[in-house]
């Protein structure tokens, strides 16, 4: 290959990744990274097509593992050498990077219009291969081969299953709010595409727990009701539409009901709705607010925030006895709270000084700890289901942006928006 | 004791309005059997008439005040809020009794309680916030005689403020609930 095709193909490559920007609504911004990461280093991997690859598969999976926090990934620009197979590594250079591990690799063109990625996870301690792979996909899924194998790493090294193949939904308006758009994008804000448009506001979308629908309320008809929306079909069915409000809508973990919030009477109550009978279930009976319902981890309880001491508090209830038991003590405004995987730690807006920040309470000793400081206005927190980070939306500036934070405090990240205000972010459940 | 003083005095003050009212009933009179004998008559119907005339415009200025009166206590439409809070302020009552009084004379008006909130919490929260906040002027408007059935209550929490700014100004401004006629 002669060197003027050489530089083609680079500015093929360079033009395919500014257009591939410029296409993304989310931009992401790391603002902190954790002190304790682990160095490691993805090499650009070889590629011998004549079409530029759509994708840069490397930097993808360089991209999830810095962004999760557990890694520190090494720059392109800072590698001493660019390996493809295991024989090509010179160790000292890695050494002298004092990097932990290397990931390798190479893709192939598939006959039938696809891709082939080799990799290796290779411990430079050691001097082993801990990880060979190959990998196939179509085409279009160059994207979702990176994040696999991102998927795979993570895996590999944290004992944790990665985050890194979910998806994302979240509403998007235009500054002056006549225009929302429920969206959906991959967990690090690509491929980004709108599911539902309205003139009205979008809220509280949630995922079901087997990741094929979004409910939400919307106001299309003049108040919020709740809808269920099938991801694949675009199908939509309206679920609830009693008098009053309709809102904050929640899967049970076995997708059979739903928790929701009705002001049917009067005043906003939690109760769980039987999705094939539409059987209702009242679970709360208070003069003050009762909102914000979620499943715990075993679907025998819910935790929701209540006004019924005059400030907002997170209560427990479970749906067989129905009676509510406080659990945040800490601060006057404790809301929107949401469960970890593991059912260990709680994390929620929590004001402190004025400020509203996001938090989390641990569930067996009730301590607390504020996770963000430099975003302000912090709402609507949404955990990542291996439980690494949450994603929550914030105001900079003049404008409202979605950000993540590790369930540490350690590493942030931002996801600001190109046009218009990001609110009411919800992560997906890990996806098959 | 004081009670009964106060119905004394009362008393004589509605004797002594309805004695000059009936002065002032006298004084037409002694004008009219002024005027020359021949069209007296003419006169005297046409002063009635004049009487009936000018006691309804009386009426009607009366009316007319109140009405201007009730009208300027129903262009104001919106109700503010302190933070976190569902109660009705003393400066708002006014112009609330006065949109439950013509909800009360005028049993086919309607309205439409919008509930809102400032963006500072959490969305459903919000929503709920707004909620109640409707609720608030919904209840004081019924206590104030109007129906139930004229009132229809819907929150946007804090999706459509007002104000875009993020400061206690806005904010400030967009804590409220707004009251909008769909029939008058």
């Amino acid at each position: 290959m002669n060197s003027a095709v050489v530089k083609l193909v680079i500015q093929v490559v360079l033009l395919s990744i500014f257009a591939m920007q410029a296409r993304a609504e989310l931009v992401i911004e790391i603002t902190k990274g954790k002190q304790s990461a682990i160095p490691m280093a993805v090499v650009p991997f070889k590629w011998k097509g004549l079409k530029a690859l759509p994708e840069n598969v490397a930097q993808i999976v360089a991209n999830d593992l810095g962004r999760s926090g557990y890694f520190n990934s090494l720059p392109k620009t800072e590698m001493l050498s660019l390996p493809n197979t295991e024989e090509e590594v010179f160790y000292r250079d890695w050494e002298l990077l004092k990097q932990d591990y290397l990931v390798i690799g190479e893709i192939k063109e598939d006959r039938r219009d696809g891709y082939i990625i080799n990799f290796k996870l290779i411990d430079v301690n050691t001097r082993t291969a801990l990880m060979n792979q190959k990998l196939t996909g179509g085409a279009s899924a160059l994207r979702d081969i990176a994040h696999f194998m991102s998927d795979r790493i993570f895996a590999a090294l944290t004992g944790l299953p990665g985050a890194f193949s979910t998806k994302l939904v979240y509403v998007t308006t235009n500054r002056e709010r006549t225009k929302f758009n429920l969206s959906y994008a991959d967990a690090d804000g690509a491929r980004e595409q709108n599911i539902f448009s309205s003139k009205q506001p979008i809220i509280s979308p949630a995922w079901s727990s087997d990741g094929k629908k979004i409910a939400y309320a919307s106001f299309e008809n003049g108040r919020s009701e709740i809808f269920i929306q099938e991801i694949a079909s675009g199908k939509r069915e309206k679920i609830a539409s009693f008098k009053g409000s309709n809102s904050a809508p929640a899967f049970s973990p076995d997708d059979k009901q739903m928790a929701m919030v009705l002001s049917r009477n009067g005043n906003p109550d939690v109760y769980v709705m039987d999705l094939a009978s539409r059987q209702l279930n009242r679970i709360t009976k208070h003069y003050g607010i009762d909102t914000e319902p979620q499943w715990m981890p075993d679907g025998q309880s819910l935790i929701f925030t209540s006004s019924r001491i005059g400030k907002p508090q997170i209560y427990e209830v479970s749906i067989a006895d129905k009676k509510p038991k406080r659990i945040t003590f800490e601060g006057d405004y404790n809301a929107r709270a949401r469960i970890t995987p593991d059912g260990r730690k709680m994390v929620m807006v929590h004001r402190n000084n004025g400020r509203f920040h996001i938090a989390t309470q641990n569930m067996k000793t009730g301590v607390l700890q504020i996770l963000t400081s430099e975003t302000e206005l912090d709402e609507s927190p949404s955990v990542a289901p291996n439980g690494s980070m949450v994603v929550y939306a914030a105001s900079v500036g003049d404008r409202s942006i979605l950000a993540a934070v590790s369930l540490d405090g350690e590493v942030k990240f931002r996801l600001p928006s190109k046009y218009g205000d990001v609110r009411e972010p919800a992560w997906s459940p890990l996806l098959k | 004791m004081q009670k009964r003083a106060l119905v004394k005095t009362l008393g004589l003050t509605l004797g002594a309005v309805l004695m000059t009212a009936c002065a002032s009933n006298s004084d037409v009179a002694e004008g009219d059997e002024l005027k020359p004998l021949d069209a007296a008559q003419e006169n005297a119907a046409e002063v009635e008439t004049k009487g009936v005339e000018a006691q309804a415009v009386a009426g009607e200025q009366v009316d007319a005040a109140a009405n201007e009166a009730q009208a300027a206590l129903m262009d104001v439409s919106v109700f503010y809020f302190d933070f976190d809070n569902t109660t009705i302020k003393a400066d708002s009552k006014n112009s609330l009794i006065a949109h439950s009084q013509y909800l009360a004379a005028n049993s086919s008006a309607r309205v439409v309680l919008e509930g809102h909130a400032d963006e500072r919490g959490t969305v459903e929260y919000n929503l709920a916030l707004g909620e109640r906040r409707a609720l608030s002027v919904s209840r004081f408007l019924q206590a104030n005689g109007a129906a139930a059935s004229q009132i229809e209550s819907v929150s946007f929490g804090e999706e459509r403020p007002a104000l875009m700014g993020h400061n206690d100004d806005s904010w400030s401004q967009n804590r409220r609930v707004e009251i909008k006629y769909q029939s008058r």
